[in-house]
């Protein structure tokens, strides 16, 4: 078994998959605590969908790099629904529903009105559901994705003291003059980048696993945000990696498989914080 | 001169109109009390005073070098805060956040005035503790030790003492005087007319009639002596 795992990690292309795998986990698990505790765990999945509509529609127009098109309608969304935030006339949440269905119910309508290939619900299921073998990354993918991650990272530790802040009171911040609408819409940002890397691992439909289900877990145990923080990310490092490998080792599909490795370390974070009387 | 001073204040949503000719002023140590019944415009107005919403008329101005981001604030509670995992420390320190100017790290005067004012508020034995789990009366004294990392002048409390029970409310009230005392310029927005009479130096009282003034004046008005009398039932006989 391990002669075959070290086997299959000569491979570039299955190290490229290891790689951007941890990374996305990492940075999706660290929005994934804001998100939560913002309440807006939906906002992951509506924002997938968008992401799926805007490469159907990029697959449609024949763009041969999607991402060109896909990042910024995913981050013009993001700042739609995040950074208007309590004030817009549309419910949060209804407004989140609306564009997450409408996105992916376009985004079929046009991959089955102009199919790119003749395999069409073999394409929306690898969408949907990323690609069933992890080994379709292109190296300049790699790289961008490493660029992001790192960034994403440094930003999340630079503005830690400001995102706790806004996150737990945002009423409070505003009224010491800290730039809130700011803030949100930097979130807002990251979370769109973070969603559209990782849609090529897991598929739209799995992204919000990825992003809520560490942080759900940590918060059973865990008691203070900079705990919750760092836990989930381990724990998301943790998961991904078991998962990347399971999946190395076993004909399961990568996305699937993490987010089952995700969910039982849900159950098996519930089951500590109740008995140590966390949860 | 006057800390804050509100000039023939408007105050209402898109299309209502709360209140109307608001006039009041606020000097360095007054303890100033908000009342009125419940939609009068209370949390409004406070909002309005610390810049988070605009005005319909009128002005807000701050005298004597007080800015609107100097002001310490305790919010009615939010429901995020209910389940957030934060520990005593952590909240009280982001009080701390307007001093970071362009710094993204607070050092180690920020912390030290945490502590600082975590003793100044009996709950230093708290600090690791985890805010989500507390009482009700210790969450409002971490938030209120949060809003004395803000300030050094002034304090608008909205409804300090909602949902506490009578004991830990009075010990409140005694940490709102002391802080009073101590020289800190007090806006809080209550519902416990008898209190706010007992401890108040003035009175704002919001609804149809707005009246404001001294809190003598006050128990003297029309105004105050209905309100006063209504909210007294029939339980002041003891
Ligand atoms: N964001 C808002 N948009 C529209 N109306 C609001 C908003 N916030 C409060 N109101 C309304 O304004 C009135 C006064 O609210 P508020 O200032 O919270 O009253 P109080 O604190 O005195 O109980 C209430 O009737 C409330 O429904
Ligand atoms: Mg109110």
């Amino acid at each position: 078994m391990l002669d075959k795992f070290v086997t299959y990690m000569a491979i570039p292309l299955v190290r490229y998959a290891f790689i951007v795998g941890v990374l996305i986990a990492l940075c999706s698990s660290l929005l994934g605590v804001i998100l939560v505790l913002k309440r807006f765990s939906y906002i992951g999945d509506g924002l997938s969908h968008v992401a799926f509509g805007a490469m159907a529609i990029a697959a449609v127009v024949g763009l041969a790099d999607d991402m060109v098109l896909t990042l910024p309608i995913t981050i013009l969304c993001a700042i739609l629904l995040l950074a208007t935030g309590s004030n817009t006339k549309i419910k949060g949440d209804a407004s989140i529903a609306m564009i997450s269905v409408g996105a992916l119910a376009v985004g079929y309508l046009l991959m089955n009105l102009f199919p790119t290939s003749s395999n069409v619900s073999g394409d929306v299921c690898t969408t949907l559901f990323g690609s069933t073998s992890i080994l379709t990354l292109k190296k300049e993918e790699v790289v961008l994705c490493v660029v992001l991650s790192i960034l994403v990272v440094v930003l999340f530790i630079a503005f830690y003291n400001r995102i706790f802040a806004v996150t737990f009171d945002e009423s409070f911040s505003k009224a010491v003059g800290t730039k809130v609408n700011a803030c949100n819409i930097f979130i807002a940002v990251i979370i769109a980048v973070i969603i559209v890397l990782a849609m090529n691992l897991v598929g739209s439909l799995l992204v919000s696993a990825l992003i809520i289900f560490p942080a759900l877990s940590s918060m059973r145990v865990f008691r203070s945000f900079l705990s919750v923080t760092i836990f989930s990310a381990l724990l998301s490092v943790a998961c991904s990696s078991l998962g990347l490998i399971l999946s190395i080792l076993y004909p399961v599909p990568v996305g699937a498989t993490i987010v089952a490795v995700d969910i039982t370390a849900f159950i098996i974070c519930m089951i500590v914080g109740k008995v140590t009387g966390r949860g | 001169m006057a800390l804050l001073k509100c000039k023939d204040l408007t105050l209402g949503y898109e299309n209502i109109e709360l209140v109307k000719g608001l006039d009041f002023e606020v000097n360095k140590g007054e303890y100033l009390c908000i009342v009125g019944e419940n939609g009068a415009g209370k949390s409004t107005l406070m909002k309005t005073i610390l810049k988070l919403r605009k005005p319909l008329a009128g002005s807000v101005i701050y005298d004597d070098g007080l800015k609107s981001t100097e002001i310490g604030y305790l919010p009615q509670q939010t429901i995020v805060q209910k389940d957030f995992p934060a520990s005593v420390y952590e909240v009280v320190l982001s009080g701390c956040q307007s001093h970071l100017g362009r710094r993204l790290f607070y050092n180690a005067a920020d912390k030290e005035r945490a502590l600082s004012n975590m003793k100044r508020l009996g709950i230093e034995n708290l600090k690791k503790h985890c805010y989500r789990e507390l009482s009700g009366g210790q969450q409002q004294r971490i938030l209120l030790a949060r809003a004395l990392c803000a300030t050094e002048s002034m304090l608008l409390l909205d409804e300090p003492v909602s949902g506490l029970d009578p004991k830990v409310t009075l010990e409140m009230y005694d940490l709102i005087r002391n802080l009073n005392k101590e020289g800190i310029t007090i806006i809080m927005i209550s519902h416990d007319i008898q209190s706010a009479v007992r401890y108040s130096s003035h009175i704002l009282h919001m609804g149809s009639e707005i009246f404001y003034g001294t809190t003598e004046e006050y128990q003297r008005s029309d105004e105050g002596k209905k309100y006063l009398f209504d909210n007294n039932g029939g339980d002041h006989n003891a």
